[in-house]
């Protein structure tokens, strides 16, 4: 197996992919909202696709707006079905995701023809030919437009996750403390999951509306098998998702096959590993834990 | 294809989706109602996504597209998934929905990692049909594929009705179900094949993306429309049913995959339910809290004026402004209902308000019920008399006949409330 140049590229991209995502993966795990994370990554589509009509173009920051704003509209959706209509709240997160997601289906094959945006493209985007659609200022190559796409993005999430690590904490492990001293539950929640549907459009050219979601659980499951330190959670879930998106696109040129597919196999077989190996809270730890004192 | 065609039946191939659209979206959604009422409605999302690898290594293993083989291979994948959820929250600490949107998520990765592999052989001329999987394309159902498909619905809506009510308790009370002798773990085991089979008959109409629409939206939009399961059950049949029948319609129509069409046409019709639903939609409940919103307001208006004349001792007509003074309530709010009052005869205008002789007994009834419930607070449950109006005053409001005969009788037709005012009795 011989790695050209733009291999690297579209490694890298997996790599920003799946480091935002690991990072608010760890806050979804525990908050168990994970589902409504699953939900926002389907429902971007139709701001995608919409953005995407109006503008004639993958330009990023209508793409940004567009699909920011149907997350923003899937979280407002599924409460407003949840606490308003008084719908179970798993049936309203399955209603709502499945309209929208549909929607988008719709006119991606009724109204774009268009080799950006298609119905492949929507399941598992599209990291092989990232590489080739590069960034000029002033007549000068300046790599892929994806990676700095990608790598703003970061920064973004990092940011906010840096600059509001507290009153995230705080709102995930006792949203009632949080509120007792001011700090409003409902707002982080809404910022979260507005963040989630920004990384999900970001993600959205290279993995696909739909394994987005694996790259935000699976790192951050495994991290939560082997560490009891949110800070450390943190950490390890970024290096399961780099790990992931390395190997995965190793996995998948030597099968000739789908790049998305090949990092999320990767990333399902660590947590697999994890879970059966790990020595705190994996399936096996009790017998490991007996067997160690043992020896 | 022109929609009286599509209406006649004339041509055997439409004839073939038509039933095969029909009866796939029925028995899921038959299905579906029981996995909504038992809360483990994304659990059919979960299983959904996960019969992709199987279908995808059946092919491979099998090299056909023969729908049974696809068929068993979904089968076995679709149920591991279910197994691998509930191992890993059985055996480690990760709860419930992370553990659902991991196998979700990374059952479905592996199924594109396979499908592209399959779409990158050379020399495997037939393989073209297995996208259709993915977004659903009932039209491509070949008459052979309709037999293989219907007979497992027909299974699946027979096993239903032998089980209906097994099912039934197993939905709505687990614990009962086991202390009155059932097979609960075997009922379980049951249902739970009949959700991985709903499925996998159903992604050949919907695809595997969109096919948790079909279990979870129809089961929800009969929820609103009926409080009975039998109803609930034959609701949801007719919706997924009449849904299958208009998605595949509007999908021959522009040429496009058959899924996002029907989810399409379900989640319309469930809007329809959520909001105009006679009893449960928002419509309705909207409309019973302003009915009932204004009935306090009214009452407090007759009572206001009530208690101004009883107090002031005299019959004389009382302004707007002097009322609004006394008992401080919303000026707007106060007119309307003035003006509402006097169209329904409680009230009379005459150099302002007058209360007309049912109003006088409609007033003096809720004042009375008031300083009844007063008394019985104070003298019953022991509460200081400067903490029982609250109560009083919203329940005011909802004491019947009987209830007021009831307290009369307990309290020995008192005179006096615990501030002194006397209950007016006439």
């Amino acid at each position: 197996m011989t790695l050209i140049a733009g291999d690297y590229w579209s490694m890298l991209a997996g790599c920003l992919v799946a480091i935002p995502c690991a990072i608010l993966g760890c806050y979804l795990v525990l908050r168990r909202m994970v589902m409504i994370g699953d939900a926002i990554s389907h429902a971007v589509l139709p701001g995608i696709v919409l953005a995407f009509m109006l503008t004639d173009k993958m330009d990023t920051l209508p793409l940004l707006i567009g699909a920011g704003s149907l997350g923003m509209l899937t979280t407002f959706l599924i409460e407003f079905l949840h606490r308003k209509v008084r719908l179970q709240e798993d049936a309203s997160i399955g209603v709502t995701f499945t309209w929208l997601f549909a929607i988008g289906v719709i006119l991606v094959s009724t109204f774009v023809s268009n080799v950006h945006i298609d119905q492949e493209c929507v399941l598992y985007g599209d990291l092989v030919n990232i590489p080739f659609d590069l960034m000029e200022i002033g007549g000068k190559e300046m790599g892929p437009v994806a990676i700095w796409t990608l790598g703003l993005v970061n920064l973004c999430v990092l940011a906010f996750v840096w600059i509001f690590y507290r009153q995230l904490f705080i709102t995930t492990f006792d949203p009632s403390f949080a509120v007792a001293i001011g700090i409003s539950a409902t707002l982080w929640h809404y910022a979260l999951m507005g963040a989630v549907s920004m990384v999900s459009v970001a993600s959205f050219e290279s993995v696909g509306a739909i394994l987005v979601v694996a790259f935000l659980v699976a790192p951050a499951a495994t991290a939560y098998l082997l560490t009891d330190n949110f800070k450390l959670m943190l950490g390890l879930s970024v290096l399961f998702g780099i790990a992931s998106a390395i190997l995965g696109y190793l996995l998948a040129i030597s099968l000739n096959s789908s790049a998305a597919g090949g990092m999320v196999t990767v990333a399902g077989g660590i947590f697999g590993l994890v879970f059966v190996l790990s020595p705190r809270y994996g399936m096996f730890s009790k017998k490991l834990r007996t067997l160690f004192k043992v020896a | 294809m022109n929609w009286l065609e599509f209406i006649t039946f004339d041509n055997a191939l439409i004839r073939n989706v038509v039933l095969g659209s029909t009866l796939l979206a029925l028995s899921s959604s038959v299905v579906g109602c029981f996995t909504l009422l038992r809360k483990r409605a994304l659990v059919g999302d979960a299983v959904s996504h996960s019969v992709l690898p199987g279908v995808c290594l059946a092919f491979l293993f099998q090299g056909t597209k023969d729908p049974l083989v696809l068929l068993i291979g979904a089968f076995i994948t679709g149920w591991l998934s279910l197994l691998t959820i509930d191992l890993i929250t059985k055996r480690s600490r990760i709860p419930e929905d992370a553990a659902t949107g991991l196998v979700l998520s990374v059952f479905f990765g592996v199924g594109i990692l396979l499908l592209t592999y399959i779409q990158h052989l050379p020399n495997l001329a037939n393989q073209s049909g297995l996208d259709s999987f993915l977004f659903g394309n009932i039209l491509s159902i070949s008459e052979k594929d309709l037999y293989v498909f219907g007979a497992v619905a027909i299974c699946l809506l027979t096993c239903v009705w032998l089980f209906y009510k097994e099912f039934q308790v197993l939905s709505f009370d687990e614990g009962y179900a086991s202390t009155i002798g059932m097979p609960v773990k075997g009922l379980r085991l049951l249902l739970t094949t009949l959700t991985v089979l709903a499925v996998v008959v159903g992604i050949q109409s919907v695809g595997v993306v969109l096919m948790a629409a079909l279990l979870i939206t129809p089961a929800a939009a009969a929820r609103f429309l009926t409080n009975r399961l039998g109803p609930m059950v034959i609701i949801a049949a007719i919706i997924g049913a009449t849904a299958g029948l208009t998605g595949t319609f509007i999908s021959s129509a522009f040429r496009t995959p058959t899924g996002p069409w029907i989810v399409m046409a379900l989640s319309i019709m469930a809007l329809g339910a959520f909001f105009f639903a006679p009893k449960q939609g928002i419509l309705a409940k909207w409309i019973r809290q302003r009915h009932w919103n204004r009935q306090i307001q009214d009452e407090n208006i007759l009572k206001a004026i009530f208690q101004f004349q009883l107090d002031n001792n005299s019959n004389d007509p009382v302004q707007t402004e002097t009322l609004i003074k006394w008992r401080p309530m919303e000026a707007k709010q106060l007119r309307s209902g003035l003006k509402r009052l006097s169209s329904q005869g409680y009230l009379e205008q005459n150099n302002g308000w007058l209360l007309t002789q049912v109003g006088q007994k409609r007033g003096e009834r809720i004042t009375r019920l008031h300083r009844l419930w007063e008394t019985y607070l104070t003298k019953y449950l022991k509460i200081a008399p400067d903490h029982v109006h609250e109560d009083a005053e919203s329940i005011e409001h909802i004491i019947t006949p009987e209830l007021e005969l009831e307290l009369e009788k307990l309290l020995d037709y008192p005179e006096k409330d615990p501030h002194d005012s006397s209950i007016p009795r006439s």
